[in-house]
This record gives structure tokens, sequence and C-alpha cells, in this order.
């Protein structure tokens, strides 16, 4: 039931996009996600675009991850 | 919360400390899945047969020695699939590849097929034209023909379009023997390309696919890549598996129970379209079982294994060909996936119907 | 699901490190175990399938939660599903997952056997199709899901209404999650020192949600996206949260999760559902956990149009579906665990849903 694939926009036509999912298709509805852009990443679900997707958190998840080897390294604990 | 009795409350024992929940009383569409509960439908209610009748045979087809020494495989198929016509081909060119290929796992050519047509009244002419056009087109690309066959017709709402059944007879080549009993400990386990595309076409054909790409059945015959196998592998090919109903998976399964061995794959070596995988994600569904109808699975000593591999890659329906597992060992009986991150995880026996009419 | 980049095997390899020195600190803390929580059917499953549970070691004991809606669905709704699809002229349009599910006189696969006229669909939207395509029939979606699929239903609803469709009608059984989190907690059955919340439920609620259950329960919550390597560092936080005595909610799927959620969802979801309580199998009623529908959207409600009651109705006295969804059992501590309860043969929802704890840890179980 919380099945969601990435996916990117590749057209849209009012309340309906065509977002492209590893080559293929898939028709989802805007309602949920009428900001969608071009190009932008979204989330699919049930035939639905459930949210936009942020490629820079993307890249922020990583910082987070690099954040805490930092907090690691200032409390002085090990790192492997 | 207080327990009381559920109405259906039959419990069968099959052995001591083991209770079993009831069966269910009628057939349910999940018997027809290639997986789990088919098994159980035939043991149970074929089982009667016995085992003389050789309908535990598990290789895809059956080995008859004649009295000249050669040996013939036999083998019958029926294929009810919903849509008649889907992307990449339709009921007849399944009906032909299908046969042809249980044939070519044993290692034989075909001599020849029969066609038995159970046809619904108000089929269209046309649609029956062009079914027969494809299989008479199969049979060229399978280098075989009809030799005999029948067909029925029967009042509207009793076929759902046309059902067709295929036997087909062919003689296995002297000296090759090939059987999921024969792997041993080290062989490699080899596919001749990606996955799941059968299924996902005919749930494109249903429109039950939820996504537009290029899905299309990779129905194929196969036995003119089993012979460049052969040829390459000699007596180093142990089985040859053709991949239906509940995919890579039951065809695994399968050969573990008859080897009773340990066979070990690694997911991220199994090939799969990213259009594949993306409908597969969609959806909740395992490339591993999912049917294939141009696909074959071979167990291949390590040392010819590389050889095979070169073959299958040079040959059209094998340019994506790949080694995917190996057998581990012959002390237990169990199919595992190394995954991503290391841990390994038991790839079981699809259980039912995931997508019924899929053949 | 959205992938991490640049999750490399080191990376992974230095997340799985990370927690097992975390779970021991974590471990000294609380004075044995440290037991987390997580409540989402795609969890369980990415769990399982990549063997986090056996990679963080004995320090940890991760259960799962009531995150498979399916499994939390009443079985005397099931009931009223068989009932449903049962009857002539009536279409039971439901999720793949609820088919094989058990009630207590057999599953919609069964009644489907016999006849009954069920519809899976991947969209709500196409049971609005099938209302227009089949004018004579009534069709009856069943509407499971949590607030990942609530507001795509409530579209459903919405669209009907703008349709005019007379022969389309809703049988909810949406819950809500945080209220099972509290409930859980308060109930006291299992010690809990965090929750590893659901990805895309924190999609439409937002990570704020959980902030009321972080302080009044003194319990982590942490948001957590699908790879293995999400699934690994959301571990990592919540850990880290006990072994220094926090308890806060963070967001590790940010991604995709925003604090407020997305507002669009949660105003759909609202402008058609509100909020009651739900019985929730295994665990019992909780108040204001599930959805139904307002009051000016009723002509839409199967219950009323059907004039339906749901009957109450007992689990197989072999099934501990409950304790596990409860987090007090782990699959395979359930005695007919792969025995009399298989994916093959179910006893209860967990084991036959996809999303189900049982069904994850069997099809994923350790080789």
């Amino acid at each position: 039931m919380c099945l969601a694939v990435p996916g990117r926009v590749e057209s849209i036509e009012e309340s309906t996009a065509v977002v492209d999912v590893g080559g293929a298709t898939v028709r989802v509805r805007l309602d949920l996600c009428p900001d969608a852009t071009t190009g932008e990443w979204v989330l699919v679900h049930a035939g639905f675009a459930l949210e936009r997707v942020d490629e820079e958190y993307a890249r922020e998840t990583l910082a987070l991850f690099a954040e805490m080897d930092a907090l690691k390294a200032g409390l002085g604990e090990e790192t492997p | 919360m207080t327990m009381t009795r559920v109405k259906d409350e039959a419990i069968r024992r099959t052995s001591p400390g083991v209770e079993r929940a009831s069966l269910p009383e009628a057939v349910l569409l999940g018997h027809g899945g290639g997986g789990r509960l088919m098994q159980e439908l035939i043991a149970d209610c074929l089982g009667v047969l016995g085992p003389a009748n050789g309908l535990d045979q598990p290789n895809d087809a059956a080995c008859l020695e004649l009295p000249s020494g050669e040996r013939l495989a036999f083998t019958t198929d029926s294929f009810v699939v919903s849509p008649l016509s889907f992307p990449g081909g339709d009921v007849g060119r399944l009906a032909v590849c299908g046969t042809v290929n249980d044939l070519a796992a044993m290692g034989a050519q075909p001599l020849g097929l029969s066609l038995g047509l159970v046809i619904e009244e108000g089929l269209q002419r046309e649609a029956l034209a062009q079914i027969i056009a494809s299989i008479r087109n199969a049979c060229e690309e399978a280098g075989t023909r009809i030799l005999t066959g029948d067909t029925k017709v029967v009042e509207r709402g009793a076929a759902d379009g046309l059902f067709i059944n295929t036997s087909g007879v062919g003689l296995i080549a002297p000296g090759v023997l090939l059987g999921g009993e024969r792997a041993r400990a080290g062989d490699r386990v080899i596919v001749n390309g990606p996955l799941a595309d059968h299924a996902l076409a005919i749930l494109a054909a249903r429109e039950e696919l939820p996504l537009q790409g290029d899905f299309h059945s990779d129905c194929a015959p196969l036995n003119d890549l089993t012979a460049a196998v052969l040829e390459a592998g000699g007596n180093g090919v142990r089985a040859l598996r053709d991949l239906t109903r509940g995919g890579l998976a039951a065809a695994l399964n399968e050969i573990a129970r008859q080897s009773h061995a340990h066979v070990q794959i690694v997911e991220g070596a199994v090939p799969v379209r990213p259009a594949a995988k993306a409908a597969c994600d969609l959806l909740g569904h395992d490339p591993l079982s999912m049917a294939n109808e141009g696909k074959l699975v071979a167990l291949v000593a390590p040392d010819r294994a590389d050889d095979v591999l070169a073959a299958m890659q040079a040959h059209a329906l094998g340019r994506e060909a790949a080694i995917v597992g190996e057998v581990k060992s012959l002390d237990e009986c169990r199919v595992t996936a190394r995954t991503a991150l290391g841990p390994t995880r038991i790839v079981d026996l699809p259980s039912g119907e995931l997508l019924p009419r899929i053949c | 699901m959205t992938p991490l980049p640049g999750a490399s095997p080191e990376m992974l390899e230095q997340l799985v490190a990370d927690c097992r020195r975390l779970a021991d600190r974590a471990a000294e803390r609380v004075g044995g175990r440290v037991h987390l929580m997580e409540v989402c059917g795609t969890h369980s499953h990415a769990i399982a399938r990549a063997g986090i549970r056996d990679l963080l070691g004995d320090a940890v004991r991760l259960v799962s939660g009531p995150g498979c809606p399916v499994c939390v669905t009443d079985a005397g709704q099931i009931d009223l599903c068989l009932d449903l699809a049962e009857r002539p002229h009536t279409i039971l349009a439901t999720f793949g997952d609820m088919v094989r599910v058990p009630g207590s006189r057999g599953s919609l696969a069964e009644v489907r056997a016999r006849g009954g006229r069920v519809k899976v669909v991947y969209s709500p939207l196409e049971a609005l199709a099938a209302a227009q395509q089949a004018p004579d029939s009534e069709v009856v979606m069943v509407g499971v899901g949590f607030e990942t699929t609530a507001p795509t239903i409530a579209c459903l609803v919405r669209e009907a209404d703008r349709l005019g469709l007379r022969n389309l009608s809703l049988l909810s059984a949406h819950k809500t999650v945080p209220p099972a989190l509290r409930a859980l907690l308060a109930a006291e059955e299992v010690s809990l020192h965090g929750f590893l919340c659901p990805g895309h439920v924190s999609v439409v609620i937002g990570s704020n949600a959980y902030r009321s259950i972080a302080n009044d329960y003194r319990t982590p919550c942490v948001v957590a996206g699908f790879e293995p390597a999400d699934i690994l560092l959301a571990i990592r936080m919540l850990l880290q949260q006990v072994a220094e005595g926090e308890a806060k909610v963070e967001n590790a799927y940010r991604r995709a999760v925003a604090p407020e959620g997305n507002r669009h969802a949660v105003e759909a979801m609202y402008s058609v559902f509100a909020v009651g309580e739900a019985s929730w199998r295994g665990i019992g009623v909780i108040p204001k956990s599930g959805l139904r529908l307002r009051d000016e959207w009723s002509a839409f409600d199967a219950m009323a149009r059907f004039a339906l009651t749901a009957p109450e109705v007992q689990d197989h006295p072999a099934c501990h579906c409950g304790e596990v969804l409860r987090g007090a059992r782990l699959p395979a501590e359930c005695p007919a665990f792969g025995r009399a309860c298989t994916p093959a043969r179910p006893l209860g929802p967990c084991m036959v849903s996809s999303e189900g704890a049982c069904a994850a840890e069997h099809r994923y179980r350790a080789a």
C-alpha cells in the first residue's frame, strides 16, 4: 500500500502528467501535487503523483551522513 | 479479544504435530499458477494416477526409450492465455514455442507437434486465421511442423475464444543426458536474457499495467539456442529448463528439489530490463517469479560455463545471457539469493495466482 | 524507491558498523536490548529483503508494528467485502493485496472462484472507469490504506461526484498511523525505545506529525526512506538518540518528506473524510484513528447505501497476528509461522498480505 516509485515528469496536460519510470511511462493525476513541473522528479503512488522529490535533498541526505561523521570526530569517537 | 471457533474448521493432519488449514473446496485460480498451489493440486488430485503414470515427471518432457535404443522426448501443454493476442505474439505462437521449448529442454529437436483446438462459438474467422498463421510461422522458425490435430467448437461462453493443446515428440541426441536431478556442486546457473517480459506483456495487453512502454513477450522457439548450448557445453550441460509460469524461482526450486541441491543466485546478476523493473516495483511483483516464454535456465559445469555463455551471447536469442548463480552444495534443498547488502535470502516457490491465464 | 545517489558499499558498511557500535551504547543506557519498531509494510519488506535485522546484531530487537493497512483491517470488514462481491450486479473494486486475506469464511479469491465479481485495481480511479462501463452494476471501492492512499481515494470520491456517478460507493477502512503509535505506547505491552516512522505516510502528514508522540512519551521518532542505506541511516539516528537519552523527531527522508507534509494531499483527505474511531485487527478499537466519509459525502458511503453492519469476527485460534501487529512477537516467534501458516495457506493477514510482516519474513528469511 505504501509502494511509491520515483519518476521524472515528461509532460503535463491539465491535471495529468506523463511520468518516466525507468524507460516506461505512467500517467498520473496531479491533484495532490499541482505544483509539479516538467523535468521534476515525483513519487508515483496508485496513479497519482504523491509529492515532488527534491534532488537537492537527495544530496542533503548524504550531507546528513557526512555531518554525523564530523560529529563523531568532534566527540572523539573512532571512525573505522 | 475472545476466541471462538471459525466456521471452516476442518483441520487435516498430514503428519504428527503438523496441522494444516483446510483445503478450499473448489479449485482456485492460484492452482494454475505454476507454483506451490499447483503442485499441491497435482499431488492431491492427480497423484491417484500414480508415479508409474509419469505425472510426477519433474523435467519438462518425458523420456521414452525406444526398442532401437533411441530416446524419445514427449511433452504436452495447454494454452489458455487471455487475451489471445498480445505484444510479441499470440496463443498460436505460444502453443508452438511452449512445446518446442519443453522438448528442447530435454536436448531434443522436435519431430513434430499435434495441435488440438477448442474454439468458442463466435470467435472471428479473421482472428483464427491470424493465430493459425502464427502457428505456421512459429513452426517454420523452429524447423518443425504440425503432424496431426483435432478441432472442436464449443458453445459461446465455454472456452473464452480459444484453448489450444499441443503435444510434441522429439529425438534426444545420443549421449545427451539432461535433467534437473543431475546438478552438481559448483555448476553455474545461466539464463539467456532478461526476465519477466512475457508476464508484463500480458498485463499490458489486458490493460492492467499502469505503465506504457515497450512491453512485449519474449515468446520464441529455443531449440536452435539449445543446440548451440549443447554443442558448446557437451556433457558439462547438466540441465536445461524452459522458464514459464512461476519464472526462474519456480524452475530453480524444482531443480533444487530434484537434485537435493542448494542453488544460489546473485540478485544483481539477474538481467531485468529497466522498464520491467519499474513495472515490477510499481506493482510489487518479484521479477524472479514472473512468467517468461523465450527464456531458459541452464546448469553447466564450471569448466564449460564460459563456453556456454559465449555460445548463448553469440545467438540472437541469448545476447543478454548471464551467469546468475551456482549450485553451492548437495547437502540441502533450497534456493537462495545473495542480496546487494550481502545477506542471503530464501527464494521460494511462488505460491499461487499473481497473474492468471498468463500462458 | 527514490535512490540515494552515491550510497556506496563502503557507506553501507560504515552505516552497519556505526549502528552496531551505537546499539551497544544504547543497550547500556537502557539496560538491555534496544527495542525499535517499524510501522510501515513497505519497511517490513525492505528490512527483510536487505537482511537488516541480521546486520544490526543482538543488541537491537527490531519489531514490526501495525504498519500494514491490509493486516489491520478488521476481519468483519473483510466479510463485508465478501458479502458485497457475492451480491448480484455488484462489483467489488479493491487493491490487489486484499484479495487473498481471509475473513471468517474465506477470502475474496475464493469468492471470485465461486463467481463473485472482484476487480483488482492499481489506481482507485480505475473504479470510476468500471462504474462508467457497467452502469447497471454497483461498484464498491474498498478503501484500505493509511494517509498515503486516503488522499487518492478522496480524489476518487470527488471525481465520482463531479461526473455525477450514481453507481459508485466507498467502503472505507482507512486509518491513520499516529494514533496507533500512541495506543501502543499507552498500552505498555511492549517496551519501545524508538519508532522508525513510515516514509510515504510521512510524505503526506509530515515529520512534525510525530512531535507530540516524541514529547509525550519520550520516544525518538525518525522518518525513513526505503533503500537499505535510508533505513540504516534512520536506525543509526534512532540508536544515537537512545544512546544519548534524547527523544525528538528526526527526518532521514528529507528528499521526499517535509516537516509539514503535503498540504494538498492533507486538504484533499480531510475535505472528504472525517476522523472517527476504528477497529484495528489485533489491537482493538483506537479512537480518532479511522477515516469515514464526511456527512456531505455520505451518498457515497457503501455502509449506508447497502445498509451494512460489520459483523464481529474472531480470528483463527492458532493465529497470532494480533501479537505480531502489536510488536509483541516477531513472525518467527509465532508457532504457526512456516508450518500451519504459510503464504499458500495463511491463517491470518500478516502472512498473506504483500506488506505483512510474516509474509516479508517468510519470503526473505535468512538462508
